[in-house]
């Protein structure tokens, strides 16, 4: 039984404005996130996850980046029709946030009580007493030690992983039915990393919260995701469960993908990367972006890009050398 | 915040030394009273008597320790023209170069923070050439050539305001746009490259993402952090508003410590002079003082 989609997003494409001229960094992608699901969005730095994340909250820099085609739908509503105090009604109450790094997020100058105070003031329209009491709450779900003591904290007062929990907590505060977290866990360390991960995936659950993860963590897809979506190049070339994307990967990137992987169970000590670098945004793509670093690239793949395929039950592949038509 | 203030207090203390032996010597390069204070036609026993008085005779450093010994008391001598002590003098016209440049402050922030804050967010609009046009033209024109034309039009052509003196309010508009404006061009660069800066953070990022609205992000996340070098600067800048009230005291007729120091420089009343340069230099270390508790009021981490 499948849940109904929250976010559908169809045939998106945003251009990057540079220096060098026009690029298409994010290229007709098409995903789904249903409702209490977590999708994984991967793929290497530059792939445009992070633009991605940041169009579907409208808050992709402007003049710097513009939404060139396609589709974004919350519930059935076309955001990208939203005019802009519509979509703010939208944002912290519908579709959340957690950013990169933990370290940045958090204003220096305010008291982390004014900061989670700030969007439960404005969302749940608590103020005084109440909102200190569900500001309390929102720290115990995230298992911060002292809830009191921190809310009268600076972050400059925190640690790393204290502060990715006060920036849930910001998120969280609106009870939005998307969260979109932007590689949480890549600032923090290994350990801190791992409580993370459990605690999200935690949340997720018990609130049924619909989670765009985005991270170029195999490891962390594995702790946290339902499904996946393959990034490479601007384009999705996969989108699988996350149990199929470990057995059997489809596409030649997302197998390199895997294999360059460290995995301790493994024998060999030796991790195999992908060679070649990944294409710049500016480069003008013709065909399927992964050809160059492709050992299994056929002529074709440089000329056309390959359409979506079926490669399994909930498996979609875009490739020349996969699936069936 | 104890420790701190005890430390810069006794640094407070060497920098008044230094610069009294700074003035002390520097006034006494710069000519001799005598022929100024007393007329032409004043026999030789009559100046005699004169430098005696003024102790002028005695070797320098047996002058400085003197006057220093004075200060410790609070004695700063007497004025070699008027014969009142320099202190009274002094402290009779500090309060109102204090009023003029505090008001000329206060009117350089209240037009040229919402400049800088309007340019930064509306990068490239109206605003933001307005406020590089406002920048341009208040780092070009002088003071004392805005203050002279100031006069023109508003005193002589649509005497709406009173040129020079004191009195009511309508005493200080001018001056104090004049001493305002030395400083406006600044806080509007400064605070524009730094509002820019500030906006391109992740939390301003969060900041939206939270659903705020964009008056709230600008006004209330980017603006606080973004003061914090524009404070260091208000400080420093402190110095140059009361050294400019020199020239706009002695342009508005304004009876303030900068036309006391003007005057007393041309007669050359040296107690005067030092008296006055000392209550400069305690104004502008109290000012530095209070910039940096203003410092860790808004910024948290400087508390620690």
């Amino acid at each position: 039984m499948e849940a109904a989609p929250l976010l559908e997003v169809e045939n998106l494409s945003v251009d990057v404005f540079g220096e060098r001229g026009v690029g298409r960094a994010v290229d007709g992608i098409s995903f789904t996130v249903r409702r209490g699901e977590a999708l994984g969005l991967i793929g290497e730095s530059g792939s445009g996850k992070s633009l991605t994340c940041l169009t579907v909250m409208r808050l992709n820099p402007s003049p710097s980046t513009r939404v060139a085609g396609g589709m974004l739908r919350l519930d059935g509503n076309d955001l990208l029709r939203l005019g802009e105090d519509e979509m703010r009604s939208y944002r912290g109450r519908r579709i959340a946030m957690v950013l990169q790094d933990p370290m940045a997020a958090l204003n220096p100058v305010f008291r982390i009580g004014d900061q989670i105070g700030e969007a439960l003031a404005l969302h749940r329209g608590l103020r005084g007493a109440g909102q200190e009491k569900v500001a309390l709450e929102l720290l115990g779900r995230l298992r911060v030690p002292d809830p009191a003591r921190t809310l009268r904290s600076f972050p400059h007062q925190l640690s790393g992983g204290m502060r990715q929990r006060v920036v849930s907590a910001i998120a969280l505060a609106g009870q939005p039915e998307l969260l979109i977290a932007d590689e949480p866990t890549t600032a923090l360390d290994v350990t801190v990393q791992a409580a993370y991960l459990g605690l999200l995936r935690q949340l997720q659950r018990e609130s049924s919260l619909a989670v765009l993860f985005v991270t170029h963590d195999l490891g962390a897809i594995a702790r946290v995701c339902d499904r996946v979506a393959v990034m490479y190049g601007g384009r999705i070339v996969e989108v699988a469960d996350v149990g199929t994307v470990f057995r059997a990967p489809s596409h030649p990137y997302t197998q390199a993908l895997l294999r360059s992987m460290p995995d301790v169970t493994r024998r060999s000590d030796r991790l195999d990367p992908i060679p070649g670098q990944p294409p710049s945004v500016f480069a003008r793509k013709q065909g399927c972006p992964f050809a160059p670093r492709c050992g299994e690239a056929m002529p074709r793949c440089v000329e056309e890009m390959p359409p979506e395929r079926s490669a399994g039950p909930g498996q979609v592949v875009r490739c020349w050398a996969r699936g069936a038509a | 915040m104890l420790p701190m203030i005890a430390s810069r207090a006794l640094q407070a203390l060497l920098t008044l030394l230094l610069t009294s032996v700074v003035v002390f010597v520097l006034a006494r390069t710069s000519g001799n009273p005598v022929d100024l204070v007393l007329p032409p036609e004043a026999t030789a026993a009559e100046r005699r008597i004169f430098i005696e008085r003024n102790g002028l005779d005695r070797p320098l450093p047996v002058q400085y320790a003197v006057f220093l010994g004075g200060v410790v008391q609070g004695d700063f001598g007497m004025s070699i023209r008027t014969r009142q002590p320099a202190v009274d003098l002094v402290l009779e016209r500090l309060p109102r170069t204090l009023i003029l440049a505090t008001a000329g402050l206060f009117i350089a922030l209240v037009i040229s923070v919402p400049i800088g804050v309007l340019a930064a967010a509306r990068r490239a609009g109206f605003w933001d050439r307005f406020g590089q046009g406002f920048a341009l033209l208040g780092q070009s024109v002088p003071a004392f050539w805005l203050g002279i034309v100031l006069i023109l039009v508003f005193s002589v052509h649509l005497q709406w305001l009173p040129s020079s003196g004191t009195g009511g309010w309508r005493n200080y508009v001018l001056p104090a746009i004049v001493l305002g404006w030395s400083i406006s061009a600044g806080v509007v660069r400064l605070l524009r490259s730094s509002m820019l800066e500030v906006l391109g953070t992740e939390f301003i990022k969060l900041a939206r993402a939270k659903g705020l609205t964009e008056r709230r992000v600008i006004w209330k996340h980017a603006l606080w952090n973004a003061l914090i070098p524009v404070i260091t600067f208000i400080g420093f800048m402190y110095g140059v508003i009361i050294a400019s009230a020199v020239v706009v005291e002695v342009v508005f007729g304004w009876p303030g410590l900068g036309y006391l120091a003007y005057e007393s420089t041309l007669w050359r009343d040296f107690p005067v002079l030092q008296c006055a340069v000392l209550a400069y230099t305690a104004v502008i270390v109290t000012i530095n003082l209070l910039v940096d508790i203003c410092y860790g009021l808004i910024d948290p981490r400087v508390r620690a």
